[in-house]
């Protein structure tokens, strides 16, 4: 059996490190196997995961870092993204309906939307200390879900 | 930095942009300028070619979100046009296609422009 292994980036949270960001996460997915839709989902989930934290929880405060871990056990990826800024709560915010968005032209927000969609878990908490914790999983394979 | 430009074509009743490179939260302000400025000059035809876009984030697609309305109020419209397929799954995963039309060459995005006229 494979052992586990984690990847770590800390970062500072502005968006022209989103390129940075990227790149570290899809290169993971590459080398442990995931198919070029799947490495492109990936991607998707963490830059809105990470814009969230940018423009959200750190309201642009570049002095803030960002930390990303990828953990790979034998079934799933997962990624962590843990922040010190302003919280929310997830389960708060409804999923757009799709077509009522589209009625509605709405802008923005369709960041979660698409985390969900992309990745096969999706979960918010604020910890006791206060920080922020974005956490998704890929399975290798489906049926593992 | 990402790698993000836009290219612009004026034709006789209708703009094309062409988009290259990476469309996230960081590059979205380019584009966004782009379009202001297409309004600002009343060309509100618009073909966006994405033939050399490489990627999208749900910050791009906002752009073009926040502009459809008052273009269209305007008579005008943006339509899509040569999206690789890694960049139309993100459009068809949030539904573009029932809003906007997305056209396989921009040859087609332009002809519809000019028989409406």
């Amino acid at each position: 059996m494979k052992k586990n292994v984690d990847y770590k980036l800390k970062i500072p949270s502005q968006t022209d490190n989103l390129e940075l960001i990227r790149n570290f996460v899809t290169g993971v997915a590459n080398k442990v196997g995931f198919g070029n839709d799947d490495v492109s989902k990936i991607e998707l989930a963490v830059d809105e995961a990470c814009t969230n934290v940018i423009e959200h929880a750190y309201k642009d405060n570049h002095e803030k870092d960002i930390d990303i871990a990828v953990k790979l056990d034998y079934q799933k990826l997962t990624i962590i993204i843990t922040d010190k800024g302003k919280s929310f709560d997830m389960n708060d915010i409804e999923m757009p309906e799709m077509k009522k968005y589209l009625a509605e032209l709405r802008v923005g927000g369709l960041g979660i939307y698409l985390m969900k969609t992309l990745m096969d878990e999706v979960d918010y908490v604020t910890r006791a200390d206060g920080q922020n914790e974005v956490t998704m999983v890929k399975y290798f394979l489906k049926n593992h879900i | 930095m990402s790698d993000f430009s836009v290219a612009r074509n004026d034709m006789n009743n209708v703009s094309v942009i062409s988009l290259k490179g990476y469309l996230d939260a960081h590059t979205a302000p380019v584009l966004e300028e782009a379009i202001t400025q297409l309004v600002d000059e009343e060309k509100i035809n618009i073909v966006v070619c994405l033939r050399e876009l490489d990627y999208i984030s749900s910050a791009g697609l906002g752009v073009f979100m926040g502009f459809i309305e008052d273009i269209r109020d305007k008579g005008g419209d943006i339509k899509l046009a040569e999206a690789t397929d890694k960049v139309y799954r993100v459009f068809d995963l949030l539904g573009f296609p029932m809003l906007y039309d997305i056209l396989k060459q921009k040859e087609e995005a332009i002809k519809r422009f000019t028989a409406t006229k």
